[in-house]
């Protein structure tokens, strides 16, 4: 076979392409500026919990900015007692049940709201969300007080069913929004392609709300986590009480002294799950995971 | 290998309307059926039966034999290709081919088999690991075809694949979809709402208007013989010419003058029972309009008339001339709800528009000749046949050239030059619609 030889085509708009180049965009310096005094202004605190963690002693009422004998000791008394790892793994369990209840009962409630045709939809979701807005304290003591009577007190369950109170609504609320982005056709071509009905959610719309479900998973989570009200009115031992109760707790080497530098340790040891979720999640948590289903 | 049967199928929905009304309708085995109408007619409400995904509220739908109003979806053994596609975004164009076949638990290697051999016929290979995001608009097309192709089914429902294509695209993907289904041969119904697309695919042709089937027939029975002045006016492009008039003996009375009803016409309003002094909608489609200049003037039932041409549309190969014409207004369900279709650009909202829609709502009584250059090659052919003394066989068409004269004339109208022309309704040649005249069905 003989090649042609075909002439390399040149065309202005070729060269014209190849020429442009992305615009440059100067920041201004008092952009960077402000950036940085925001950035100092919001992790200060934490910084200085940081700051708090690594000092013992004497150290502590001082205000050096950066500690004078920095050391770990705080972080390997805290591991040593029973109380802060108990809490610890209480909380681990109290949160990952919250969440995946959280999760699995919300989606389908939200999937029914979304898709079914029913009446009272509206009224119904605006309940559950009116849930959301009553004051924690409200309902502290008459549960502390239903809890003694039936015997969840002081229990693991006894904090997941009033954290499944509050997480619900939120997740219910946000994957509703989600559920409805989906396009109804692709559940109806999965339908005709053979699948059940649940085989439609599960294949399809599940992996297309994934951000959603991630978003919901997490801010129940750091919920749950963080709680403090409930889990200090309905705890009384180290079997139920979760971790910010356990902190609350600690004690000092004496009556007087506050126990600020395991407390600052502990805080610092809480918040690395939560700062791992999130960028673990943050990658599930993309818009335009829906691009391309339908001509867009 | 199916054959779909209505038996007085009514759609209802809870708030009480009716999107489809006693429908019957019968689809053969292997037949390519194409239901068409304006939006809202419930030609989707009734393709949407078929695939199980809306109740039937009343009657039968037989699938092969078998009534299936009772089965779920995926009993049914269908396959149907969305207006939007429906792909799974997060599945790859392979999975999206197999994801029916992994569901009926076929193994792997026969999925694998199945979507590559229906790749094939769509020249989808290069793209089986790409997901639909990364493909143009013709080939999350294809997809959906092939999504539907791999699964070998009963039959095939379209609705409205190709209307989210642009419009050369949809010339494109017409051919290859009414190859297909002469190659795969499996029965299709095909939901559009773009008379082009159902006169050129379909074996057969359901117009629809407010859920009820109007008229099935063949593409070319369709245009000839319309059952009513819905059919008339909506198959067809540009669109039939409808003008009051009066029958009065063997002629009809129209506001451009007086025309002499050919043997044929009056035989079918005797039939008709029609045959007597009375107001009538006459239809006339455009290609029976011709140059006065140009035309034959041996052929009988004519009516020679003087218009002002005031638009000249060229379309390369024919020229649309419009004309105004004084006449009053037709009052007809049928009519108004086609130009309201028009009106809307036809379609529903998002929809693209079709391109015949973007000519301006033709008045009503505006007419409109279409001269066809292929018509005048014919005629050059034919006189020069006659001239050798050979007989011709007349082209049943509308615009004729004759001379040199008769080219000027059609170059004025290139140029889009508005002027007076002398015009020539041909009502007696081919045209069925004015046979219709009187007819009951016309009457409104």
């Amino acid at each position: 076979m003989e090649a042609a030889s075909v002439p390399a085509a040149v065309t202005k708009d070729r060269v014209a392409t190849a020429r442009r180049k992305p615009p440059k965009v100067h920041t201004p310096w008092w952009l960077w500026l402000s950036v940085a005094a925001i950035v100092v202004f919001c992790l200060f605190p934490f910084y200085w919990l940081l700051n708090i963690s690594l000092k013992t002693g004497t150290d502590l009422s001082s205000a050096d900015v950066i500690p004078p004998h920095p050391t770990l000791d705080n972080y390997t008394s805290i591991f040593q007692n029973a109380a802060f790892t108990r809490a610890l793994a209480n909380s681990a369990i109290v949160s990952l049940t919250t969440t995946f209840i959280g999760v699995v009962v919300g989606s389908f409630a939200a999937y029914a709201l979304a898709r079914l045709k029913m009446r009272f939809k509206f009224p119904l979701l605006a309940l559950v969300l009116s849930i959301t807005t009553f004051p924690q304290i409200a309902i502290a003591a008459p549960l502390f007080r239903l809890w003694s009577d039936i015997g969840l007190y002081n229990t693991l369950i006894g904090l997941v069913i009033p954290y499944l109170t509050f997480a619900l609504p939120l997740s219910i609320y946000i994957l509703v929004s989600f559920f409805k982005e989906i396009p109804k056709d692709l559940e109806e071509a999965a339908l005709v392609d053979g699948a059940t009905n649940f085989e439609a959610f599960r294949k399809v719309v599940v992996p297309l709300a994934a951000p959603g479900l991630a978003t919901t998973a997490i801010l129940t989570f750091i919920t749950a986590w963080n709680e403090f009200l409930l889990a200090f009115t309905l705890t009384s031992s180290q079997n139920a009480r979760t971790v910010p109760v356990a902190i609350q707790q600690f004690s000092g080497s004496s009556q007087f002294e506050v126990p600020l530098g395991t407390q600052s340790a502990a805080s610092i040891v809480i918040s690395i799950p939560l700062i791992v979720l999130v960028l673990l999640f943050q990658k599930r948590i993309v818009a335009g995971l829906t691009a391309g289903a339908v001509k867009g | 290998m199916a054959e779909i049967t209505f038996n007085d199928v009514w759609k209802r929905y809870p708030d009480g309307f009716e999107a489809v009304k006693e429908m019957n309708l019968e689809v053969h085995d292997g037949e390519f059926m194409i239901l068409v109408g304006p939006s809202g007619c419930g030609k989707s409400t009734a393709l949407r039966m078929i695939a199980g995904l809306e109740d039937i509220s009343e009657g039968d739908l037989v699938i092969g034999g078998e009534r299936v109003n009772d089965l779920e979806p995926r009993d049914r053994d269908i396959a149907m290709v969305f207006q939007n596609y429906a792909l799974y975004p997060h599945m790859t164009v392979r999975q999206n081919m197999g994801f029916a076949l992994k569901l009926a638990k076929v193994d792997q290697a026969e999925i694998d088999r199945k979507v590559d051999e229906a790749a094939e016929i769509l020249e989808l290979n290069p793209h089986l690991d790409r997901k639909p995001a990364n493909l143009s608009g013709g080939q999350r097309q294809r997809v959906a075809m092939g999504r539907a192709i791999a699964r070998d089914p009963r039959c095939f429902l379209m609705d409205e694949p190709l209307s989210n294509l642009d419009a050369k695209l949809r010339v494109q993907m017409r051919t290859q979809v009414a190859r297909l289904q002469r190659q795969l041969g499996t029965t299709m119904v095909y939901v559009t709402h773009d008379q082009t697309e159902a006169m050129t695919l379909g074996d057969r042709v359901a117009v629809m208007r407010a859920g009820i089937i109007q008229q099935v027939d063949t593409p070319k029975r369709l245009y000839d013989n319309p059952a009513n002045l819905f059919v008339a006016g909506f198959i067809g492009s540009p669109s039939m010419n409808f003008v009051s008039g009066h029958l009065e003996g063997n002629s009809v009375k129209l506001p451009f003058g007086e025309a002499p009803l050919s043997d044929a016409c009056i035989q079918g309003l005797r039939s008709a029972g029609g045959h007597k002094s009375r107001d009538v909608i006459v239809g006339v489609r455009p290609e029976h309009f011709e140059d006065a200049a140009i035309a034959d003037p041996n052929l009988p039932h004519r009516l020679h008339f003087k218009a002002k041409v005031d638009v000249v549309e060229s379309m390369g190969s024919e020229l649309y001339a419009y004309f105004g014409v004084d006449a009053d207004e037709i009052e007809s369900d049928h009519l108004t709800e086609l130009a309201k279709g028009r009106r809307h650009g036809g379609p529903a909202l998002g929809r693209r528009r079709r391109p015949a829609d973007r000519r301006p709502p033709r008045r009503r009584e505006q007419g409109c000749a279409r001269r066809d250059d292929r018509a005048r090659a014919r005629h050059e052919r034919d006189q020069a046949l006659r001239s050798r003394g050979r007989p011709v066989a007349h082209p049943p068409l509308m615009a004729r050239a004759r001379g040199s004269r008769s080219c000027s004339r059609i170059s004025s109208f290139l140029r889009g030059a508005p002027g007076s022309s002398d015009m020539t309704t041909l009502l007696a040649r081919g045209a069925r619609a004015d046979t219709r005249i009187g007819g009951d069905a016309w009457s409104t």
